[in-house]
């Protein structure tokens, strides 16, 4: 609770919301104790009296009344009314919604029948006929805009309780041996309290507003009791003239509403996780470069070059070192493998490449990356641009996800074609149909019409490979591109990459966490651990001789298919977060050869020939693993 | 699509008809006897009676609705006694008033609505966003019957730009230019509050597209940033913005009520409040009944647009 | 000595689309029936790929589906009604996102207590007593549990997760696909623990995954589910080392194993069959190199081989 008004405060425009909110809020609490002149004692000699004139601040209306008199009482109504109209929508509503959307099934289509038929109306229409029914009176103005607000409660909540009642912890609940009804107020309802509070602070504004509406129209509050709706309403026949009497009603509730959206905003992104985390920010079109270290120069090892790359995340103040100086180089035509576990930097290691690091949060702050010498990293959006898709393409690990599903696959591969070089549709068409013949799905010319949903996940990753193949790249950045398939779908992939990059002769950089993967397609890997590269050589090499503690003891880990039933090995403890990181080796903490110097400063990453190591106590000597 | 199409407007069908129950069943709630209503408080019983029994008032409630249900579906929708005039004729004079204005103001929030979002999103941050943000705020907090009439204050009365109220001069030509500028002000007063929650949409719907892998694909294969915004991720975010479309296109209407109030101009809002004030039950059940109807139908317009953009839907 | 679990001809069909009026207008078979005993103390391993029906029938057997057809029995009783606090008693759940199967704004303590107050009606000292056994034996220190979920790293939770199965007393544990949200280096730790609990508790696994290479380690039988159905069902050492089912050995095939080189298993590019049109005859026949007229009208049965090992197959490998 702290927290949340912690996090409301620091929103200022919701701070201001708040103020004004509290202020009229107490000024009408104590409006009674006031001494103010009766709002509804008419005195038609002082009838019209301008702002500022004596003893009557605002002025008076057309009837001679107090018109600050009646705007504190009418404030103090309107606001009694929206806020009742609202927490009745409310309340009812959220019950119907959690009712259908927990019980599902029958109950479920039965009651959302009933809301579409009510949501069928133009609002105003039901409220209208409710209070032709009713008659008019400011009590049935509220039920009325209660009555029609019921239904966008009970929608908006049955589709928050529809995805609760789906989550694994109800199904955990239910076999802890939780009733229905115990399920429904200590499971469901904790989650969807903040939604309901967020859909009342976004609302209760707009039902002020309809009340007063209805009161405008004549139908809500009766002369000679006046809420702000109906002083409008009454002051519109002496608009011309009097205009006063008009503004002085208008401003107060455009005051209030706007104090309540603007509190309700803060709300909203105070109780909603994904604003909280910062996740609702528009990645840029390349990841921001902030290099404060000199650039490193050329080396002309290799087609593509990493020279010691940094990137951070940057969120609230802190910053994630995701990767932390990594360098690495391939050759053409080579396969590089890249292999670590979650969070150990190689997703972002192969993003920073084309800058497509989502930014915020990410913030490239070191080092080059070469392409063909060329840097990279300090090259403007437009030329980064224009080598993305030609001389370096990327695939990606969900291929329904990053597939766009509003477009069918072959105006994607053509898209992909004609941003690099204008292309007929003719010529495009016959191109795309080629691109997926090369990547063997069958009758390519017919599923070019495809949409992606309409394929399954092995034919959607081909597309995806296609669309990489479109502009004959010489570089692809597969990152994790099998790790969303079934096995024997892989396996049909990982064959197909590796007859394109033996065809086409194409770099390939291979983002995975499996080591079978890397040990089938790759010449070379690098293993990942915190963001730093600590043991890097030929795949074969590698495997046969791990020199890190840390490769060895994972790769102990993994289970090899044919050996039977066994105990693993396993790795106490877990990685260090990428924050807060340790001097020293990073991985010392989970090492069984650690010495008082792992921890002392600055590992290096020591090279002998083909194999390099970032570790002071090999497993294996590195000279002697070298040959 | 065609297929899809016509289930919709089967499915249809019920919703229709549980309008006409739902407005039929709170009419009846309406206390007193609408004969006494209409011949007034010094009618004699027998008088009453006769009127009750010419009105079929006599009967079951349902026989009643099947009776009202099966006359609105050869056209006749009553007769209003305030008018003295069948209610369907009044009805659709009044209507086509008010899909002028509200057609024009639902027009312009669209557009605008979705161009400001747009533009919001792909600037996160900005000045260009704070300012919409913050023109969008003003938008949906501002009750559009005052903006009515502090826009009749300044354009129509300070500075004589358009005319006060009415859709047609009173005296002069009924032609289009008169009709613009007659439907300026109104226009534009009604459009407001819904363009400023498309605008909010919009843009949190854009937001929430720009994270998905998708785009991070399109970027991947050399897009420039515009198609990226205005190709890839508009036309995924239209798959949430256009049923908000269809939702707000009934605040357009119901606003339209308000509006229609202030600035005299002829259509169906005014005419139901004016029918509420002097009880005229038939003409408030045609009127509620027939826009709902019509509201209807757009909305189905709305799904078979959203099933055009998403081929997820049609199965 | 009954068997732990016995499954008789287990199925479930979903309806799928409905008609204007609510009827469903065609079904999809997502489990075909099943038979199935299960031994005490045994670990048997499930294995399938994507929609093969494996946690279909893992939520039917602790009452979350109900089944179309066929009868569960568990230590002897049958259990006929779908209530998961009948079932709760006596075959847990481990599920397999572990962060989203901890509610998010309970204590770990709250979840922890519910299945003992719930399924056992202890007392708060009992229950304080018993979560610190528990605790004990999952390796988790007492402090976690004043802690909410999101503090957890998906290890941790995964502890938690089955120390709460633990909670209910439970002798069989339903294990659905448990660590493949995990890290090698984790899941190593996760699987040993629940080696260790087994031997410590005198439980029954039944273990479902899509890593080949994990069930092998783990059980001690396992059965290969191929398009709703199980497709073989034999001791762990034997099915991938010498599988008899085609689809066994295209699995095993397909895995990626250090020192073996790359080619793709299958020549033509293949996909599942529709599972609202499903064929006459086998469900594997299309993408079956073995496959004849007989495999494409009629649906084979299971039958025990030389090995110890079951096969649905008609013309089955070795």
């Amino acid at each position: 609770m702290m927290a949340f008004l912690r996090l409301l405060a620091r929103n200022r425009l919701a701070l201001a919301g708040g103020i004004v909110m509290a202020a009229v809020v107490l000024l009408a609490l104590v409006t009674p104790l006031l001494p103010l002149a009766d709002p509804d004692v008419t005195d038609t000699a002082n009838r019209f009296k301008p702002t500022f004139s004596e003893g009557a601040l605002l002025g008076t209306d057309h009837l001679g009344r107090d018109l600050l008199s009646r705007l504190l009482w009418g404030t103090r109504l309107s606001l009694a009314v929206g806020f009742a109209a609202a927490i009745t929508a409310a309340t009812i509503g959220a019950a119907i919604g959690i009712v259908a959307g927990y019980f599902g099934g029958r109950i479920d289509n039965v009651i959302m029948r009933g809301v579409d038929m009510l949501m069928a109306f133009p609002y105003i229409l039901l409220a209208l006929a409710i209070v032709a029914a009713l008659g008019p009176g400011l009590m049935n103005a509220l039920i009325a805009v209660a009555a029609v607000n019921v239904p966008f409660f009970a929608r908006n909540i049955r589709g928050i309780t529809v995805g609760i009642a789906h989550k694994e912890f109800v199904d955990a609940a239910r076999l802890s041996g939780l009733s229905d009804l115990r399920i429904i107020t200590t499971e469901i309802l904790p989650n969807v309290v903040p939604v309901i509070v967020i859909a009342m602070s976004t609302t209760i504004g707009w039902m002020i507003l309809e009340t007063a509406g209805l009161s405008f129209l004549g139908l809500g509050s009766q002369p000679p009791q006046a809420d702000l709706g109906s002083m409008l309403g009454e002051a519109r026949s002496a608009l011309i003239t009097n205009p006063h009497t008009s503004v002085v009603p208008g401003v107060m509730i455009l005051v209030i509403v706007m104090a309540i959206n603007l509190l309700g905003d803060g709300v909203r992104d105070a109780l909603d996780p994904r604003l909280k985390s910062g996740a609702l920010s528009r990645p840029r079109a390349a990841t921001t470069v902030k290099r404060d270290g000199p650039v490193p120069a050329a080396t002309g090892a290799g087609l593509l070059e990493v020279q010691d790359l940094r990137t951070e995340f940057h969120v609230k103040g802190r910053s994630y070192r995701a990767v932390g100086g990594v360098t690495l180089n391939v050759k053409p035509g080579e396969c590089l493998g890249i292999i670590g576990e979650s969070g150990s930097g190689k997703s972002v290691t192969a993003l920073s490449v084309m800058g497509l690091v989502a930014s915020p949060p990410g913030v490239i702050t070191g080092g080059a990356v070469r392409y063909d010498g060329e840097d990279l990293i300090g090259a403007p959006y437009a030329r980064l641009r224009e080598m993305r898709g030609r001389n370096v393409a990327y695939i990606f690990q969900d291929p329904l996800a990053t597939l766009h599903p509003l477009t069918r696959v072959g105006d994607q591969l053509i898209e992909a074609i004609r941003v690099h070089r204008p292309i007929g549709a003719k010529e495009g068409r016959a191109k795309a149909i080629d691109l997926l013949d090369a990547v063997r799905i069958p009758n390519a010319a017919r599923r070019i019409d495809d949409y992606p949903h309409e394929m399954s996940g092995g034919m959607r990753q081909r597309v995806g490979i296609a669309m990489a193949l479109a502009n004959d790249p010489d570089i692809i950045i597969a990152d994790e591109p099998t790790t969303a398939l079934d096995v024997t779908v892989q396996a049909q992939i990982l064959a197909l990459l590796d007859d394109l990059r033996r065809s086409r002769g194409l770099a390939i950089v291979f983002i995975t966490h499996d080591f079978g993967v890397v040990a089938q397609l790759c010449d070379r890997v690098a293993v990942m651990y915190a963001g730093r590269i600590v043991e890097e050589g030929p795949t074969a090499a590698i495997l046969d001789t791990p020199t890190h503690p840390y490769t060895a003891r994972l790769m102990a880990c993994v289970p090899e298919l044919g050996a039977g039933k066994r105990r693993l090995e396993a790795i106490p403890g877990l990685p260090p977060v990428v924050d807060r990181l340790p001097v020293g080796c990073a991985f010392a903490d989970r090492c069984d050869r650690t010495q008082p110097d792992c921890r002392a400063g600055e590992i290096d990453l020591a090279r002998h020939g083909a194999r390099a190591v970032r570790c002071l106590h090999p497993v294996t000597p590195l000279r002697e693993a070298a040959e | 699509m065609g297929g899809y199409i016509l289930k919709r407007l089967v499915s249809a069908v019920p919703v229709l008809l549980g309008i006409t129950v739902i407005v039929f069943l709170i009419m009846a709630l309406i206390p007193g006897d609408p004969a006494t209503a209409i011949l007034g408080s010094y009618a004699t019983p027998e008088n009453v009676a006769k009127l009750n029994a010419d009105l079929g008032l006599d009967r079951p409630l349902w026989q009643q609705y099947f009776v009202w249900l099966g006359n609105m579906l050869t056209g006749d929708f009553g007769t209003s006694f305030a008018l003295n005039r069948p209610v369907l004729d009044e009805v659709l004079e009044r209507f086509n008033a008010t899909l002028v204005l509200a057609g024009t103001a639902f027009v312009l929030c669209a557009v605008l609505g979705v161009a400001a979002g747009v533009a919001s999103a792909s600037n996160q941050y900005g000045a260009a966003d704070k300012l919409i943000t913050f023109v969008v705020l003003l938008g949906i907090s501002i009750p559009s019957f005052f903006l009515g009439m502090m826009m009749i204050l300044v354009f129509a009365v300070n500075l004589r730009l358009f005319p006060v109220s009415g859709m047609w001069p009173i005296y002069g030509d009924r032609d289009l230019s008169a009709l613009i500028s007659h439907l300026t002000l109104p226009a534009l007063a009604l459009a407001v509050v819904a363009t400023g929650v498309i605008a909010r949409l919009a843009r949190s719907a854009m937001l929430e597209v720009l994270r998905q892998d998708f785009i991070r694909t399109a970027r991947a294969k050399g897009v420039p940033e515009r198609g990226v915004i205005w190709r890839h991720a508009l036309k995924a975010a239209m798959v949430s913005i256009i049923p908000v479309l269809g939702i707000q296109a009934g605040f357009v209407l119901s606003g339209a009520v308000y509006i229609e109030i202030v600035f005299q101009w002829p259509g169906v809002g005014r005419m139901l409040v004016d029918a509420i004030l002097r009880r005229d039950i038939l003409l408030v059940q045609g009127g509620v009944v027939f826009v709902a109807a019509c509201y209807v139908l757009f909305n189905i317009a709305v799904d078979v647009a959203q099933g055009l953009l998403d081929p997820r839907i049609k199965t | 000595m009954t068997a732990a679990l016995t499954l008789t001809d287990l199925s479930k069909t979903f309806p799928v689309g409905r008609t204007l009026f609510g009827r469903s207008t065609a079904s999809v078979k997502a489990v075909h029936p099943i038979t199935l005993t299960v031994e005490r103390n045994e670990t048997l391993g499930i294995v399938g790929e994507s929609g093969c029906g494996k946690s279909t029938l893992a939520r039917m057997l602790v009452g979350l589906l109900e089944p179309t057809t066929g009868t569960i029995e568990i230590e002897g009783a049958a259990l006929d009604n779908a209530d998961p606090a009948v079932f709760g008693k006596r075959i847990q759940y481990v599920f397999q996102d572990p962060i989203s199967s901890l509610n998010p704004r309970k204590t770990i303590r709250q979840i922890m207590e519910a299945p003992l107050k719930r399924l056992h009606g202890l007392g708060r000292a009992q229950r304080a007593e018993r979560i610190s056994e528990i605790f004990a034996s999952v390796n988790l220190r007492e402090e976690f549990l004043d802690r909410y979920p999101h503090e957890f790293s998906g290890g941790q939770a995964q502890r938690i997760g089955i120390a709460r199965a633990l909670a209910a007393n439970a002798r069989i544990l339903i294990l659905d696909e448990p660590v493949s949200a995990l890290d090698v280096s984790v899941q190593a730790q996760v699987l040993n623990l629940l080696a260790d609990l087994k031997a410590e508790f005198d439980l029954t696994y039944l273990f479902i995954s899509h890593d080949l290479a994990v069930v092998e380690a783990v059980s001690d039988r396992i059965a290969v589910l191929y398009f709703g159905s199980m497709v073989e069902l034999g001791p762990a050492e034997e099915v991938f080392r010498a599988p008899r089912h085609p689809y066994t050995k295209l699995l095993a095939d397909s895995a990626p194993v250090v020192g073996r080189a790359l080619k793709a298993p299958e020549g033509r590019e293949t996909e599942l069959p529709d599972p609202l049109n499903p064929p006459p005859g086998c469900a594997f026949a299309a993408r079956c190199p073995r496959a004849s007229e007989r495999c494409r009208a009629e649906i084979p049965g299971l039958t025990e081989g030389a090995g110890g090992s079951a096969a649905a197959c008609f013309h089955p490998l070795a």
